[in-house]
């Protein structure tokens, strides 16, 4: 019982070393220099849905927990709106340092904490590797019915559509293969 | 104003007001064509890669940004509609600037040198600097100003001009008069709107509510995106209409005539406009 209770939080407790320079260098921005001041969790407008908030996050990171911070909702949550940087007494860019997790999220295939996001997303950029834009009632259709809620949410598509303002067609560009070819990385993405 | 020689720039939409948000367009050309400036449409544009490239694959979200870049006509400002595209374009630009590699890869892939000189201007730039006429065009309408998260921007930015305050201005001097209020510069909740409704619903409202406690009778965004969630995710029983900042500049210069754009709103804002005696330019209502 006791070792198991100790394998639980040992691997909890295992550092990983290399982890915050990894995101370091992804995200572009060392925020090793965050000495936890709090502003960003405070100011942060999705910070009640949110287990450890922006500080919380960046701390894991600091301390190696990589696994905590790449599982946690949080790193879905943010929405990128630039409210904590805004906040930040260090200039820190975290709307960049939550994009440089959940890029390793994924490429580490670590339990998403919010797969509805993640799918959400991914519809978007079904759409514009389709379209060059995006096309928001196919991208909502898909959504919902990847999540097998489909009827959610109904009514205010109807009330849209009645409005015209969801358009049934999508609004296409002339020279898609170019957009697709980036989504290919065949014009130099590095990943 | 409307008498000077038309100047032209370019114009990108984005998909927001190519679609849901026509009526935010619409309005917004009519403004532009009043103040003198013609836009020409980006040619071909794509989607800036919009949160989603931009939280899940930074680098694609980076070149769809470019390919947009490389399109604009060189020498004429770019003009953007969306503050978040314009946030991702600039980025974009900020970027090609400090990164040698990325403007070769860059020149490679789009077979033409970086454009560094080229200016990317949001709406709000080119309201700035307007001699604005006093008059009382929008009869003591109380509004919320909300800017929602278009002021805040990544650290690289922030050394840019800071618009907070442009609306309550401009407005007030056609005879609009804001209310202070708490949620000027909450975010909306954007994405999770659509992906996680049980979060954004509460914060829309909470920033509903505190507009309706304010006084204000309506409130007044510049983001195509605001204004579509709030609309959506609105769930009070009393929520006052939303309106697109180039939709009340369009009424205070009194161009917009026998337009639609008012039957697109989800929260009618006819009641309102009759009541303050707006109703004489838009034959719909």
């Amino acid at each position: 019982m006791e070792t198991k209770s100790f394998d639980k939080y040992g691997d909890h407790l295992r550092r990983n070393d290399g982890f915050c320079e990894e995101i370091v260098r992804r995200s572009g921005d060392d925020f090793r220099r965050c000495y936890q001041c709090q502003c960003c969790g405070s100011g942060c407008p999705v910070s009640e849905a949110m287990k450890y908030r922006p500080n919380g996050v960046i701390r894991l990171v600091q301390l190696g927990f990589g696994r905590e911070a790449l599982e946690s909702p949080d790193i879905w949550l943010c929405m990128g709106c630039n409210t904590c940087s805004t906040e930040c007494p260090m200039a820190i860019d975290i709307a960049a340092v939550m994009s440089a997790l959940r890029e390793t999220a994924i490429e580490k295939g670590v339990r998403i904490a919010e797969p509805g996001i993640l799918n959400f997303h991914q519809e978007v950029l079904n759409s514009i590797n389709r379209y060059g834009r995006t096309h928001k009632l196919e991208i909502m259709m898909r959504h919902k019915l990847r999540q097998h809620e489909l009827f959610s949410d109904i009514d205010i598509g109807l009330k849209l559509l009645a409005r015209r303002k969801l358009d049934l067609r999508p609004s296409k560009i002339l020279n898609i293969s170019q957009v697709q070819k980036l989504f290919s990385g065949l014009t130099g993405e590095k990943e | 104003m409307n008498n000077a020689a038309a100047v032209q720039i370019s114009y990108f939409p984005g998909c927001s007001l190519a679609t849901t948000a026509r009526e935010n367009n619409q309005s917004l050309i009519e403004v532009c064509k009043y103040m003198g400036y013609r836009l020409a449409e980006l040619k071909d544009w794509n989607c800036c890669g919009s949160s989603s490239a931009h939280g899940i694959r930074p680098e694609l979200g980076f070149n769809l940004a470019c390919r947009n870049l490389s399109l604009a006509p060189e020498g004429i400002p770019l003009l953007v509609a969306c503050p978040s595209c314009i946030l991702h374009l600039r980025q974009a630009q900020s970027r090609l600037k400090r990164d040698e590699t990325a403007r070769k890869d860059y020149e490679s892939c789009w077979g033409r040198p970086v454009d560094l000189s080229l200016k990317i201007l949001h709406f709000f730039e080119l309201m700035d600097g307007i001699d604005c006429l006093p008059n009382t065009t929008l009869n003591g309408l109380k509004f919320a100003p909300y800017y929602g998260c278009m002021l805040a921007r990544p650290p690289e930015l922030r050394h840019e001009k800071n618009y907070h305050g442009l609306m309550e201005k401009l407005l007030s001097c056609y005879g609009a008069s804001s209310v202070r209020w708490s949620y000027s510069s909450r975010c909306c909740g954007t994405f999770l709107s659509a992906a996680k409704p049980e979060v954004a619903g509460p914060m829309v409202n909470r920033i509903v509510q505190n507009a309706v406690d304010s006084g204000a009778e309506c409130i007044v965004t510049a983001c195509a995106m605001c204004h579509l969630n709030i609309e959506i995710r609105c769930t009070l029983k009393r929520v006052v209409p939303i309106f697109h900042f180039s939709e009340l500049l369009s009424i205070a210069f009194k161009t917009g005539t026998n337009k639609d754009w008012f039957a697109r709103h989800l929260i009618d804002p006819a009641p309102l406009l009759k009541s303050r005696g707006l109703t004489g330019f838009h034959s719909i209502i």
